[in-house]
């Protein structure tokens, strides 16, 4: 798609900096105190990330990691998915996991949205998981896939592994490359706008499996 | 036509017939006392929560101070990346831009991420006249929008409506907007959820041009940050072919870095969770998709000038002061007769605005300095220090002064409301029939709604105290 042709504002540019500038004449420069953590060494990252993942109404698996790929085929079995989206890069012992008895649909060419719309499910990797917060970051990276494949599908199963996690958030923004694509998860798709209360299950995949390998 | 703010009569009014409204009270105290709890709960939990704060209300006055240097390290980083960045020193220019670059796809509609600075510039109101059709997806605009409805809070628009009156809001309103409500439709908030996303889905996956505002955005890497929880901000982030994003400019923060200050303030000052469901962050053009990044004036600079008031621009919109404010809870965001409501609203709605209409110049005494925002706020904005400053800027004849301050005190005791109103209703010829000063600028991009012709009561029985 080519670029609109919209007349410059060159000059709105130049009077809100020129604005900017007025304003913060003579103003104090700031110190910034960074006081706070910036990491939480002897946490026990797995059965935390599992308690605060729990708490948003995802459901947790811990196992040990040559037990992945059972795990993974019984959370498929347990769901009924029979066609699934799978990204490149992801280990090859979970993919074929997924594929037995099943359908595994690739994004390659990019699958449209209705396309995705129509599979069952998405099995994807991650890229780092905050225990604190129960959080777990996608950055396209390998086992990824793009942000679309991990939001149209109405299940995510994904597998973290123990090396990915760190305590608190500052450790995760240290291991990020802000020049990817990224989504932080943090249990299914939920709202909070009906009488303040969370209700799980909106627009993102209603249902979010984990699979932590210890 | 969209409702809009435009012309409403001033706080103490408007909150005086607002506290009358009983179910209206009972939404907002059982919304914000839930809320509360939940707040510092999560607060609470965290060991370093005075350092955080500490940190991020510097990091943010560090911004403003050297905000002109941001802005261009951001333009350059955004344009890098493969983004188009324009500038809007105001409301009109915004909606020019928006409009011209929407028009330029060749589409006719567009979904919509919440933005408060897109409803601050009256942006679907414009797109409208001409022609252009922009859909709410967060499920509480959602509830605003069909209803026809003005947004009452910043996290959620629709907190003074309860679940039945959702409910009804569906089964009337979604057919004329796509796809209706399912038939059986019950109250329950389960029900409620599944039924906007059936009426939103085939939207989101065919819809072309999405427009949103971001939380954060990142100078020396040009990335935005969205936080969301329902997913309908993925889904307008990511499928679309042209994502334009409106945002205020003093959003910014200096580094990557620095989100690991913010990304802990804001989701437990706002929903009270350790982490909101989803956060998108995206650099430039990704995924294929075309990036425009319009970034919004609109009186911030007038903001930034104030000594005393310019710490209203740390505002990172969590909405604290609001869930804790002991007037809020009984006034109700529509009061405010702004799209920034409560404690915040109170304060930076005057500064963006001016201090030119009547409405403007009651907002800072719409506060009993308290100092529960003060407390809240994960960025310690000192909002009654800026209440007092902005207080002796408003000119006022004292007795209109006497008048307000008696409608704020007397939320506290219910029982001299009747008194309050009688007052009240002696300063009747103070509401506005046109609109002044700046707001005589703000209005060239909107339609306006009726100007209270007749009296303020006249004008709330017409209105159903604002809801019509
Ligand atoms: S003023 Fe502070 S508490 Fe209120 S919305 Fe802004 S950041 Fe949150």
């Amino acid at each position: 798609m080519t670029s609109p042709m919209i007349p410059p504002t060159r000059s709105s540019r130049d009077l809100i900096l020129a604005r900017v500038r007025a304003a913060v004449r003579g103003a104090p420069e700031v110190e910034i105190p960074r006081g706070y953590r910036t990491a939480a060494p002897g946490t026990d990252l797995v059965s935390l990330l599992a308690e605060r993942l729990d708490d948003y109404r995802a459901q947790v698996h811990v196992v040990p990691e040559a037990e992945v790929p059972g795990a993974v085929a019984a959370a498929l079995d347990r769901r009924g998915a029979a066609r699934l989206v799978v990204p490149g890069g992801l280990p090859e012992e979970w993919r074929r996991a997924a594929a037995a008895g099943r359908e595994i649909v690739r994004d390659d060419p990019p699958l449209r949205a209705d396309e995705l719309d129509r599979v069952d499910g998405v099995l994807t990797a991650c890229a780092v998981a905050v225990a604190e917060t129960g959080t777990i970051v996608l950055d396209s990276g390998p086992g990824q896939g793009r942000r679309a494949l991990t939001l149209v599908p109405d299940y995510h199963l994904c597998v973290v592994r123990a090396a990915q996690i760190v305590a608190i958030v500052p450790e995760a923004v240290a291991r990020l490359d802000p020049a990817a694509p990224q989504t932080w998860i943090a249990g299914p798709s939920a709202t909070s706008d009906i009488e303040l209360n969370r209700v799980e299950g909106v627009h993102g995949p209603r249902t979010l499996e984990v699979i932590i390998a210890s | 036509m969209s409702r809009t703010f435009v012309g409403m009569p001033a706080f103490p009014r408007n909150a005086t017939r607002a506290v009358q409204n009983s179910q209206l009270r009972y939404n907002l105290r059982k919304a914000t006392h839930t809320i509360r709890g939940k707040r510092a709960a999560v607060v609470g939990e965290l060991p370093d929560w005075a350092e955080l704060r500490a940190a991020g209300k510097a990091i943010k006055d560090h911004t403003l101070r050297n905000l002109d240097t941001y802005l261009l390290q951001l333009e350059e980083a955004v344009t890098r990346a493969g983004g188009h960045v324009h500038w809007a020193a105001d409301a009109a220019e915004a909606n020019r831009i928006v409009t011209d670059l929407v028009r330029a796809t060749g589409e006719t509609s567009v979904v919509k991420v919440k933005s408060m600075a897109t409803q601050e510039i009256g942006l679907n109101e414009h797109l409208a006249a001409r022609g252009i059709t922009a859909y709410e997806t967060d499920l509480a605009e959602l509830i605003v929008q069909l209803g026809d409805d003005l947004p009452s809070h910043i996290l959620v628009p629709a907190i003074h409506r309860n679940r039945a009156e959702i409910r009804e809001i569906f089964l009337s309103k979604m057919a004329e907007w796509g796809r209706p409500a399912p038939e059986r439709l019950t109250d329950e908030p389960r029900a409620l959820a599944e039924a906007a996303r059936l009426h939103l889905r085939e939207r989101f996956l065919s819809t072309k041009v999405a427009i949103s505002g971001a939380n954060f955005m990142i100078a020396e890497t040009g990335t935005l940050v969205v936080l969301e929880s329902e997913g309908n901000g993925r889904m307008c982030l990511t499928l679309p072919e042209t994502l334009i994003s409106v945002v205020g400019i003093e959003k910014l923060l200096p580094t990557w870095r620095d989100l690991e200050v913010f990304l802990q303030l804001l989701p437990r000052s706002s929903t009270g969770e350790r982490m909101n469901p989803y956060t998108s962050m995206w650099t430039g053009a990704v995924d294929g998709q075309e990036f425009h990044l319009v970034l919004l004036d609109n009186g911030r600079t007038r903001v930034l000038a104030d000594e005393v008031g310019r710490q209203a621009l740390r505002c990172i919109r969590c909405s604290a002061c609001l869930n804790v404010c002991p007037v809020y809870e009984r006034a109700g965001g529509h009061a405010y007769g702004s799209v920034y409501p409560g404690p915040i609203g109170a304060i930076l709605t005057p500064q963006l605005r001016g201090l030119g209409s009547e409405l403007d110049r009651s907002l800072p005494y719409a506060s009993s300095l308290c100092g529960a925002c003060f407390d809240a706020c994960p960025v310690a904005i000192d909002i009654p220090e800026v209440l007092v400053h902005l207080r002796a800027k408003a000119r006022h004849a004292r007795a209109e002064r006497a008048g307000m301050r008696a409608a704020g005190w007397v939320f506290d005791r219910p029982e001299r409301l009747a008194r309050a109103q009688r007052l009240g209703s002696r300063f009747r010829r103070l509401v506005p029939r046109r609109l002044p000063g700046p707001l005589a600028a703000w209005t060239d991009t909107r339609d306006l709604p009726d100007i209270p012709a007749t009296s303020f009561r006249d004008w709330w029985d017409k209105t159903d105290g604002g809801r019509r």
